[in-house]
């Protein structure tokens, strides 16, 4: 990342950047030697690795702004990290760069309960501030699967979603603002504390945008009166199509679910192993389906849940009485991936999103693959949002396995797309899905993206190589690939 | 949306000629928000030709509609499947089109608690000022591949490019709907909504005017009951309510309306958001206030810098939505490093500056 004539040797560069960001922090806030940066070489795309020059660990906004001031002069790439969980590669280290870790950002500035508001640092964890404003009856609704681990920046960062954002939203739902910097250094503040800011929606790009374009230090989001009660359906179906059409009718009935998730067997048997919440075993999928709000809306929903399930073809149904019941529910659902980490050695978690009716239809597809790839496939949907979590599962120890574990992930987003889906519904690209982005954009929309990324960030140093592809790698990529289901030239004679 | 569409070759070939002379492009829909934004230039490029529904899934919660679709079209095909746009978007005339809705983004009464026009897009086709046909986001729900552009159109007054077709996602119905109405001064009137925001109540919208408060429970049937017995109050006629409300959102109640007599005394209707808990602002003149308190409507002859240090003080910022004298700028300006990413961001989309310089910000 230098366009000195003369590449200086990593080493070298090493300490000179060391010796530079040493000037603004810290001795102990600055990690260089490797044993003390090898922590920070993947996020949970654990088959992703690569070592940092240093690890910054700054604890206030100057010493933010002065790291970022001082790998702009040198040209140095900065990747933001929180807490390390995300599935797509977002925080997997540059050679040449920088990881900027925000763990230290880790308080709650203020609950305001009159504006069901709360500020907090970046590295807050998600399930913090819904624990911090429970007093007041309040909540912080999206709720990622890694909610007590994941941070809010991060959730910035990835747009992250949840088992109850059908109803309550996606993290820009309910993002009111963002304070940060921008790569030189500089204080911005995206949003405000009002429903709306002068301008273009600035905040609509930061969300979701994979810390490419600026630093998050500081989030005001939205809070949400807790609902007084939340029961759960517990549905089993026969056959998948049934389950998929279930999902049709409720939507289709006016209804919209606190949350809407459907297992298909494989991953059924996985948790009911793990949690021993009497799942049923003997169903080709199940589906839970959560009512919330007061007591008379809640009866009121359940019933009429109840019947489109049971014209739905349901073979069984079973309501949660109590709270205890309702949460064992979901334990298994919420306990899927480590679940399934009892299943197999490894892993890969995909993450696209279908249209709704296809459900069916891409578990049919997922169970080709099954065969044509020799690896066996859990799934997990957000069946309400059509967003898919197919675990394959394989040996990382086999390279054999590695290799068809990465074919049969692409084929699962290429095939998300050709249905009229995408490529990550809440995960992100990162590194992991950068071919694939290849096939859902056109080079000049992949064009457009560097464009935007451009005009925050003109020399390409937060977080570079992840999202979008170069022309190059597509050029390869798409040697073997097709673009919305056209091939590039069709007018093109072939054999 | 296919390239070779008779309606979308036309438009390309104006966009592509206008950036090859650097000459201005004015978009426009059916014409009916032309009150809004900084002054029009340039060539009209009407897109109402781009007109129809192109998909529409109940069961999907999900419509697409190309950018001249009249917004009444589109809103009687939501009706007839129980669905509609849950922000309810102002419909200044008959003539507004899906494309200027996202553009203009604004939203009515129920914003406060279903979301602005950028909490509904899903998916975006727009022509850059290079002439390209450019799709983002898609027609679902879930969707972080690549930087949410999609959303970024909304409320863009046309300035970075020409919407083509919107994926917007639709929402049933509300079952019920009931409207309370309370004699209550300002401040008594913000306290209560204080309260009451964050209790769990079915609470869609509120209005305050006039020494009263007005404010719409919607949901199941069971729990609008249970709350109109918790909040008191004198209920409204369903007919009076619909009326109310309706008024609101296509600013065709009173209180909107300002004569030319009104405008030419430099009467201005300014729109301020603030934070929802913000003390009540002090000015000149009549005051309406929505979502909340999130949104308060001032009709005065005050002087637009001290509107906007009014806004400022409470934490928000004000628009001139209607004025005949908007040297002073329509839209609070941004400070230099937001100017600076909107600048960028104008290149990246429209390199030679075609699309509607002026609509928002003087220089962009």
């Amino acid at each position: 990342m230098t366009n000195s004539p003369v590449q200086p040797s990593r080493e070298q560069r090493q300490a000179d950047v060391v010796a530079a960001l040493a000037e603004a922090l810290p001795r102990g806030a600055i990690l260089f030697r490797h044993e003390d940066t090898a922590p920070y070489e993947c996020d949970a795309l654990t088959a992703y690795r690569a070592s940092p020059m240093a690890v910054v660990l700054p604890d206030s906004d100057a010493q933010v702004a002065a790291v970022l001031r001082i790998c702009h002069r040198l040209r140095v790439p900065v990747i933001a990290r929180g807490a390390g969980t995300g599935l797509s590669g977002g925080a997997m280290p540059h050679r040449w760069g920088v990881i900027l870790s925000l763990a230290k950002f880790n308080k709650i500035l203020n609950i305001d309960p009159a504006a069901c508001t709360a500020a907090v640092q970046c590295g807050v964890r998600n399930v913090a501030i819904s624990e911090a404003a429970a007093p007041y009856g309040l909540f912080y609704a999206p709720d990622p699967s890694s909610q007590i681990a994941c941070t809010i920046g991060g959730n910035v960062a990835e747009n992250s979603g949840g088992v109850h954002c059908l109803k309550y939203g996606l993290t820009l739902h309910n993002v009111l603002r963002v304070r940060g910097f921008m790569v030189d250094g500089e204080p911005v503040e995206f949003g405000s504390d009002a429903l709306d800011s002068p301008g273009l929606d600035l905040m609509a790009v930061i969300l979701g945008s994979e810390g490419m374009l600026a630093v998050t230090t500081e989030v005001t989001v939205k809070l949400i009166p807790k609902p007084q009660l939340a029961r759960c359906i517990m549905a089993s179906f026969d056959d998948i199509e049934s389950a998929g059409a279930a999902v049709a009718s409720i939507i289709a009935g006016g209804i919209i679910p606190a949350g809407l998730e459907l297992m298909d067997k494989a991953m059924t048997a996985a948790v009911e192993a793990f949690v021993h919440a009497d799942y049923d075993l003997g169903a080709a999928a199940i589906l839970l389906c959560e009512s919330d709000g007061t007591a008379e809306e809640v009866a009121e929903e359940i019933l009429r849940m109840e019947e489109v399930l049971t014209s739905a073809g349901a073979s069984r149904l079973q309501v949660s009485g109590d709270e205890a019941q309702r949460l064992k529910f979901w334990s298994g659902r919420k306990n899927a991936f480590p679940a399934s980490g009892n299943m197999s050695p490894d892993y890969m978690c995909m993450d696209s999103t279908i249209p709704r009716k296809r459900l069916a239809q891409m578990l049919h597809s997922i169970q080709e693959m099954q065969s044509q790839y020799g690896l066996r496939c859990a799934n997990v949907f957000h069946a309400g949002d059509g967003n898919l979590h197919p675990l394959i599962l394989f040996d990382a120890a086999d390279p054999d396995e590695i290799r068809r574990c990465e074919l049969f992930g692409a084929d699962i987003l290429e095939t998300s797309v050709r249905l009229g889906g995408t490529i990550t519904g809440e995960h992100g690209v990162g590194i992991e899905k950068l071919n694939s982005m290849c096939v859902q954009f056109s080079p000049a929309e992949r064009e457009l993206f560097v464009s935007v990324k451009r005009a925050f960030d003109p020399l390409e140093l937060l977080n570079p190589g992840k999202v979008i592809p170069t022309l190059h790698r597509c050029a390869e990529y798409g040697k073997m690939h097709v673009h919305r289901g056209m091939l590039p030239f069709p007018g093109l004679p072939r054999f | 949306m296919d390239q070779r569409d008779p309606g979308l070759a036309k438009l390309i070939d104006r966009v592509r000629h206008a950036q090859a002379c650097g000459s201005p492009l004015q978009i426009r829909g059916g014409g009916t928000k032309e009150f809004y934004g900084g002054p029009r230039r340039g060539e009209l490029l009407d897109i109402s030709g781009l007109a129809g529904i192109s998909s529409y899934e109940p069961t999907e919660l999900v419509v697409t509609a190309r950018a001249g679709t009249r917004l009444v079209e589109l809103e009687a095909a939501l009706e007839e499947r129980g669905q509609c746009l849950a922000f309810e978007p102002p419909r200044f005339g008959s003539g507004g089109t899906v494309g200027g809705m996202v553009a203009a983004g604004l939203a009515g009464p129920a914003r406060v608690s279903m979301g602005a026009v950028r909490d509904h897009v899903l998916g975006v086709t727009l022509l850059n000022g290079c002439g390209e046909v450019l799709t983002f986001g898609g027609q679902v729900a879930k969707n972080v591949a690549g930087y949410d552009v999609s959303r970024l159109m909304a409320g863009s007054l046309g300035v970075l490019g020409v919407i083509c077709e919107a994926s917007l996602k639709v929402l049933p119905v509300n079952r019920a709907a009931t409207t309370l109405s309370f004699e209550w001064d300002e401040g008594r009137a913000l306290e209560q909504l204080n309260v009451w925001r964050s209790l769990p109540l079915p609470l869609n919208a509120s209005a305050w005017h006039d020494a009263r408060l007005h404010v719409r429970l919607a949901g199941a049937a069971a729990a609008v009951a249970a709350a109109c017995d918790r909040l008191g109050g004198i209920e409204v006629s369903a007919d009076a309510a619909a009326a109310w409300w309706r008024g609101l959102r296509d600013q065709s109640e009173k209180f909107f309306s300002l004569t030319d007599t009104d405008l030419a005394c430099g009467e201005c209707l300014w729109r301020l958001s603030m934070p929802a808990a913000a003390a009540p602002v002090t000015l000149s003149g009549r005051q309406l206030i929505e979502w909340h308190g999130a949104q308060r409507w001032w009709r005065t002859t005050a002087q637009a810098h001290e509107v906007r240090a009014a806004a400022a003080r409470g934490g928000g910022h004000a628009t001139l939505f209607r004025g005949a004298d908007k040297a002073a700028g329509v839209f609070t300006p941004v400070n230099g490093v937001l100017m600076r990413i909107h600048q960028g961001l104008k290149q990246a989309f429209d390199p030679a500056g075609v699309f509607n310089p002026g609509r928002l910000f003087a220089d962009l």
